[in-house]
């Protein structure tokens, strides 16, 4: 039982005068993948020959290269974001929320920087 | 807060009493009411009232008030300026979040359901318990802020321009229509103030007598407090003052990120 008052329990420990980085960055990085998203299904379409030997080639131009290193990165870290948002709006138990972030967080990491390896692989070293 | 298991009282009863029209009633109109008694251990249960419209009011508030005074003067429910001004008579009107004195009993069809705002403990029958909800309105000082000491011999200037901005976000009436109709609300209202605290610090942030914009806008930046807003529009869907909490809301974030520019 508590007798704090109900404007105490509002003003809480004060504002954590952060959320507006979080909000913009989610809208700068999809409106990235707004741009990344369809030039790689476009490329994909417009490469029309789908065998392993030629995607491996077309990976390894330059401009792909960058470009599809950006698209893994982008997707990560909206991923992220968003994940985050959906994380803090239905995870109510602070224990439980931390962990769920930190297992996502660290997945994406794993997942983005595994990712752009394996681009920078094909890229640099022509191995598979 | 989102939980997975619900208390027992959440689960109601579709089979409460049903009182039936007089005899000779012409113009028949179900309403189908939700009712609790915190002091009875029965779980919640719907009431069904059949309604004489032949001898009732147009709104639905009016046909709460002859049951109320005719049928079951046990039928609880906040009510007072029956114009839609001082929004007591906030509930849930065939699922949606409305005024009972502004709403026609004509614009439903079929049966009339009523149950009080989502998703806040229940007092008795029809009447939430808004605690939570007015502290967070007091949480955002709703109340002019200056350094500048007001003129001793008038009051502090505004332009009719600067007034017409303030317009629309004055007219909220706290009936809590758009903020227990929110989602966000539902699962974090310990801690997301909710549209209509939001507009209405909205409301003094653009108000150009104050001068507090900027702590107003530090202590809403917040993932929780302002953030949680992931403009769903319900908000602006349920106002019955036709205002738009939404946009207030995006104006906040579009203020905060400006600042950092």
């Amino acid at each position: 039982m508590s007798l704090q008052s109900p404007l105490g329990k509002v003003l809480g420990n004060g504002a954590a005068k952060e959320g507006a980085g979080h909000w913009w960055a989610q809208r700068v990085s999809a409106v990235g993948l707004v741009l990344l998203a369809p030039w790689f299904v476009m490329s994909l379409i417009a490469l029309g020959d789908l065998s392993y030997v030629n995607i491996v080639s077309w990976i390894a131009s330059p401009v792909n290269t960058v470009l599809l290193s950006l698209l893994v990165l982008t997707v990560s870290y909206h991923a992220q974001l968003g994940l985050q948002v959906v994380v803090e709006d239905y995870v109510a138990h602070k224990g439980i929320r931390m962990l769920t972030m930190l297992v996502i967080n660290f997945t994406l990491l794993v997942l983005g920087v595994l990712g752009v390896f394996s681009v920078l692989r094909i890229a640099l070293t022509g191995n598979h | 807060m989102a939980q997975f298991s619900l208390p027992a009282n959440s689960v109601v009863n579709p089979n409460g009493n049903v009182h039936k029209a007089p005899s000779g009633a012409k113009d028949v109109r179900s309403f189908r009411i939700y009712r609790f008694d915190p002091e009875s251990k029965d779980k919640p249960r719907i009431d069904t009232y059949e309604v004489d419209m032949g001898s009732c009011g147009p709104m639905v508030l009016d046909a709460l008030i002859k049951i109320k005074n005719e049928v079951d003067p046990s039928l609880t429910f906040r009510r007072s300026c029956r114009e839609g001004i001082c929004g007591s008579c906030a509930m849930n009107i065939d699922g949606v979040n409305t005024l009972a004195c502004t709403k026609a009993s004509a614009e439903i069809k079929g049966t009339v359901k009523i149950y009080p705002l989502p998703h806040m403990p229940v007092i008795k029958d029809l009447v939430p318990d808004l605690t939570n909800f007015y502290a967070q309105y007091a949480s955002v000082k709703p109340w002019l802020q200056t350094r500048t000491p007001a003129p001793p011999d008038q009051e502090r200037l505004q332009s009719k321009q600067d007034q017409e901005k303030i317009d629309r976000p004055s007219a909220c009436i706290l009936c809590a229509c758009c903020s227990t109709s929110c989602p966000s609300y539902w699962w974090n209202s310990d801690k997301y103030l909710g549209p209509a605290a939001l507009l209405a610090a909205y409301r003094w942030i653009i108000d150009t007598r104050d001068e507090a914009t900027g702590e107003r806008l530090d202590e809403l930046e917040d993932p929780f407090r302002l953030y949680r807003c992931h403009t769903i529009m319900n908000c602006a869907e349920a106002c019955p003052k036709d205002l738009n909490p939404a946009r207030a809301i995006a104006e906040i974030k579009r203020k905060i990120a400006e600042r950092k520019q």
